[in-house]
């Protein structure tokens, strides 16, 4: 076995050193019963090139970003990714280190996640922000609590604008709360949750770009919920807007959350991606999750350390914050590496890029018969209304390689008032190629020509 | 007030000790931002023409003040960096409960497939066949090595898995008519998350003291058991490195009692292949796929922690999951019955996914159960060469994949475990878990998985043994000023906490970059 | 004026119907650095035995439960800036909050000087 050091030899020798008679004899607290005398079920263990021909099959029947048009989005953008960001998170020194407990021997890990919080600080416009979350969607239900926590009030208001399945992860957390109020889709981006806030309300959770692909107002939102003296979170599950969009800090909110995703780290499928979280100093010890603070060595030297443990899981047990006992680590030096090589001149161009590639697609997609474009404002995401359910037609572009973006039936399904509805996204990957394929494919497909 | 017996130094020890950090191999690396600026950057990008007609009035107007660099820079400012952290790679982590085995180098090519790394979590389910059946097999090979009927492979970490497990056994107690019972046993000796899980569902924790010999008493068990008890929450093998002799016992005295058993699987390392959970009555437990299934740990995560299930608990699994049926594989999306809804957006860790199966069919089942052998066997290989110096507090048994010490055998030297194990840094090893589990005073808990071979684990004792032999004669200050030959000495943790600097700030010197 | 104390190591030091509360300096000895405090709120009624206040080091974080009944009538805003005082001076400086008491006989079950004393040896 390639991963297992030992012979028989140096096993013997070492049951020698033990005292025991045998590898089974170290089991002996193990109930006879349960106890297996043969190898489970499962097949024997394989050489490399075996496992590598097995994985290469399962990976070829799905159709990769790369092999054709893609609008898919939906809270997960597909962007290029620089070749050296993968490669330095591949070093040995990164990959397999543990989480920075040990700060003498942890300062590379430590002193990235200083930056790391810095980056994400200074992109969402907040004062603090933490080692990262698991994702958005987590990292939205973590601040909802952390709302409640800070205002010592129960409602939660989810605006219809916030992702589907962020909605859900909130609603499954709170154990579907009587003072959790999921407002329906908004799909034409209208204001739906101003109006709903009282003096018992916690936080509104408002999203931007929403899930259809809307850009909200955020001062607004921030001034009517201060005025009831509850508090603004703000969802960006596409932080490349922010290049582009003013941030959310600079316009009232108090907790920022964002699913990091779109830089530095690749589709996969869903996960693992990296939750972004940021707030006001004054909320820093109501806020879960680990945080990496700067102090000196025993020689005066700068260093960073975890600091302000005591809101872990691991010292408070019951009474931690949150039972989190991870960041994403690995997601987040990612991230941070991206940006790193982005900086201010590179997001800011990357985010005008993919507004303009916004801007073609809906110029292309309006001159589709059939089709309404309901975005009145969009960064590189948009939702269209067809005259027909959405899902059989994304099945239909997809059989001709195209994949035309998200139904929101799959989001929420039995709503008729969203079955006709994608939400569609560019990037700086698309082209325009892709574009009048799309167009064109649509047309056809709308007219009941087979694509 | 309440006592936390975790107390320990925090200061920074001696200083004026000769130290090399800072020397011409480990330079000191400045701050991102004190190397970039916002003009730098590290990507080519065409300028593209663009109007606010669609933005809304929403620009941006506050400057990013993102620093940049060019690959160049960068490839140095994290090549430095990096060269500042221990890893696996480059040494043995002894740490305790987290068992930090060899990440192979298959797994991290697997993932980066562009049929796993480059596909969309939304894309129809047409189109991505391969990912669902992929699911499908990690599956089918957790719930045969655990023998359960179900498994949630959604959550994100252990702690993640921990909490959906409990709320598939809230969900199924509700759905009893069993609503009521509110009370979650846990052993005092269990891991953190355990009691803020059980907290952060609503439940009251109450905690089942450890007998004499580390392991939980089934007739404390059974004392606490009444009809408010809704699950135990019970690490096997236990933290402190012990298989527990009467969980059989345990598990039906909490089914009788009408209780769920959540089992915490961190250990799972111990017996996978060897015994399967299932067979000793649990209800639910997470895999940490991070510890035993080899996914890198990344400094920090991303983790993984699916949950299997017993055929109880399977009708209140989490959506999504796969179904398998004649055709296609389908992805059960949306909770229609029982099932409880998601815990997160999307499938879970895919990327983890590919990286856990493929180490299991590197493995397979015989490879498996030879690993857990090993990790076993290497745990009493050290217990053996160290016990006769230093103090196991739990006797002479053979202890399962990590082994026990107490700080009793420190007494009067005026050392504690924290100054050991930094003395362990400047010998080339990373600490042990220390002060943990908490039941156990100045605990050092030593865990060498089955990646490490004799040679390593010899020169590991080695080490410990002539530290033991240097602090008993009274040269205490190798260990209370260590460490001196790691990139940094230690560091001030009262002044981080007392005045918290979370991020880089300007200084006052430093103008900003015109915009 | 009498001091008490509690098992857990709090004290009071009482004077008429008020008491100050705050750790010995046996407690602040075990915990180490005190880096947070967080402090009750003025107005605030507690039982005897409740969670009145936080005192948190680097590593632990430790519940300060009030001694006897009472409403809290002022805290030790000092400590928010400084919360070294509770190492430095815990039965001066470091005082954590004052109450008024409901029921002065609460405090016969208190142990004495002597008696604490006694408890830590």
């Amino acid at each position: 076995m390639r991963y297992l050091p030992h012979s028989d030899t140096e096993r013997a020798d070492m049951l020698a050193v033990i005292g025991a008679a045998s590898a089974e004899a170290l089991f002996s607290a193990v109930p006879k019963s349960a106890l297996l005398d043969k190898p489970v079920d499962l097949p024997k263990h394989s050489p490399e090139f075996l496992v590598e021909a097995h994985m290469r099959n399962l990976a070829s029947k799905n159709r990769a970003g790369a092999d054709g048009p893609f609008f898919v989005g939906a809270g997960a953008y597909r962007h290029h990714v620089p070749a050296s960001v993968d490669h330095l998170i591949q070093r040995s020194e990164w990959l397999t280190a543990y989480t920075p407990y040990q700060p003498e021997v942890s300062q590379g890990t430590l002193q990235m996640l200083f930056e790391f919080q810095t980056q994400v600080a200074h992109l969402t416009g907040m004062e603090v922000a933490n080692a990262s979350m698991y994702d958005g969607s987590t990292a939205t239900a973590e601040a909802v609590l952390m709302a409640r926590r800070l205002t010592r009030k129960d409602k939660i208001i989810l605006s219809g604008g916030l992702h589907p399945h962020y909605r859900d992860v909130v609603r499954t957390n709170l154990a579907n709360s009587p003072n959790l109020i999921c407002l329906p889709a908004s799909p034409e981006g209208q204001g739906d949750i101003l109006d709903r806030i009282d003096d018992d309300t916690a936080a509104i959770v408002i999203q931007t770009p929403d899930f259809f692909g809307h850009l909200r107002d955020v001062k607004k939102a921030a001034d009517a919920i201060h005025a009831k003296g509850g508090l603004l979170i703000v969802v960006v599950t596409e932080v490349v807007s922010l290049g582009l969009i003013e941030s959310p800090g600079a316009l009232g909110a108090d907790i920022v959350v964002c699913e990091g995703q779109s830089i530095g780290n690749a589709l996969n499928f869903g996960g693992p991606y990296v939750g972004l979280m940021a707030t006001k100093k004054e909320f820093i010890r109501q806020m879960p999750g680990r945080l990496c603070g700067e102090t000196v060595d025993a020689d005066g030297n700068r260093g960073f350390v975890l600091t302000l443990s005591t809101r872990e899981q691991h010292i408070r047990r019951e009474k931690a914050t949150s039972n989190i006992c991870t960041n994403s680590g690995l997601c987040a030096l990612a991230f941070s590496i991206h940006m790193g090589l982005l900086g201010e001149a590179g997001l800011t161009r990357l985010a005008r890029l993919n507004h303009a590639r916004a801007v073609r697609l809906s110029k292309a997609l309006r001159a589709v018969p059939g089709v309404e474009l309901l975005n009145k404002s969009f960064f590189n995401e948009m939702t269209i209304r067809l005259p027909v359910p959405a899902a059989p037609i994304i099945e239909l572009l997809a059989k001709a390689d195209i994949l035309a973006g998200v139904p929101v039936s799959r989001l929420i399904p039995d709503d008729p008032a969203v079955e006709n509805l994608i939400v569609l996204a560019v990037t700086e990957l698309t082209t325009d190629m892709d574009i009048d394929m799309l167009g064109e494919c649509l047309h056809a497909a709308l007219n009941g020509d087979a694509a | 007030m309440s006592m936390n017996n975790q107390g320990r130094p925090t200061g920074t020890g001696i200083s004026g000790y000769a130290s090399t950090s800072g020397s011409s191999l480990l330079p000191n690396e400045p701050l991102l931002f004190e190397i970039g600026d916002t003009e730098h950057s590290g990507v080519d990008l065409p300028d593209a023409t663009i109007t606010g007609e669609f933005l809304g009035g929403f620009e941006r107007k506050t400057p990013l003040d993102l620093a940049g660099l060019t690959e160049p820079e960068a490839m140095r400012h994290y090549v430095r960096l990096s060269r500042l952290n221990y890893s696996i790679d480059s040494g043995m982590y002894p740490l305790g409960s987290c068992t930090m085995k060899h990440n192979p180098r298959l797994n991290e090519k697997m993932a980066r497939l562009p049929g796993f790394a480059d596909i969309h979590p939304l894309q129809p389910v047409s189109t991505v066949q391969g990912a669902l059946e992929l699911m499908n097999e990690l599956a089918h090979w957790l719930m045969t090595l655990t023998n359960t009927a179900a498994i949630c492979l959604t959550p994100k970490a252990g702690a993640h898995g921990e909490m959906a497990g409990m709320m598939t056994i809230r969900a199924a107690q509700e759905a009893k008519g069993q609503a009521h019972r509110n009370i979650v046993l846990v052993p005092e000796s269990a891991h953190g998350t355990n009691p803020a899980t059980a907290a952060f569902l609503g439940y009251t924790v109450k905690p089942i003291p450890a007998r004499a010999d580390g392991t939980v008493d089934a007739a404390a068990v059974k004392a606490a058991l009444g009809p408010d008890v809704a699950a135990i929450m019970l690490t096997n093998p236990n933290t402190c490195g012990l298989f527990e002799p009467q969980v059989i016992e345990i598990a039906k005295a909490v089914h009788d009692a009408g209780a769920y058993f959540y089992c915490d699987g961190a250990n799972f390392n111990a017996i996978m292949g060897v015994v399967r959970p299932g067979d000793l009555g649990i209800d639910a437990m997470h895999i940490n796929l991070h510890k035993t299934f080899s996914t890198p740990h990344g400094g920090g995560g991303p983790g993984a922690g699916p949950v299997v299930l017993s055929e109880a608990l399977a009708p209140f699994a989490p959506v999504p999951f796969v179904r398998k049926g004649d055709g296609p594989l389908t992805l059960v999306e949306h909770s229609t019955d029982t099932h409880l809804g998601r815990i997160t957006a999307f499938n879970g860790q895919m990327g983890m996914y590919v990286r856990a199966l493929t180490y299991m069919l590197s493995h397979g089942s015989d490879g498996l159960a030879q690993a857990a052998k090993d990790a076993v066997l290497n745990a009493n290989y050290i217990k053996a060469r160290l016990s006769h110096v230093y103090s196991a507090p739990f006797g002479e048994g053979p202890c399962m994949h990590e082994a026990l010490f107490d700080d009793h055998f420190l007494d009067g030297t005026g050392i504690t475990t924290l100054d050991l194990a930094k003395a362990m840094i400047d010998e080339g090893f990373h600490p042990m878990t220390m002060y943990f589990p908490l039941v156990v005073h100045g605990a050092m808990l030593i865990e060498p998985t089955e990646s490490e071979p004799k040679q390593t684990l010899d020169h590991f004792c080695d080490v410990m043994l002539e530290l033991a032999t240097d602090a008993k004669a009274g040269n205490a200050e190798r260990f209370t000023a260590a460490p001196t030959r790691a990139p940094r000495r230690r560091l001030d943790e009262t002044r981080a906490a007392r005045q918290p600097k979370l991020t880089w700030e300007r200084p006052q010197s430093l103008p900003q970059a015109a915009e | 004026m009498t001091v008490k104390y509690t098992e857990d190591h709090e004290y009071i030091r009482v004077d008429g119907a008020t008491g100050t509360v705050g750790i010995t300096n046996y407690a602040q000895d075990q915990l180490g650095d005190i880096v947070f405090v967080e402090l009750p709120k003025v107005g605030q009624k507690l039982k005897k035995g409740d969670e009145a206040a936080v005192v948190e080091s680097v590593k632990a974080a430790s519940e300060i439960y009030a001694p006897v009944s009472g409403t809290v009538t002022a805290i030790n805003d000092a400590l928010t800036g400084e919360p070294g005082l509770i190492n430095t001076s815990p039965d001066a400086d470091g005082w954590i909050y004052k109450l008024s008491l409901d029921n002065p006989g609460e405090l016969d079950s208190l142990l004495d000087a002597a008696a604490y004393t006694k408890h830590t040896a």
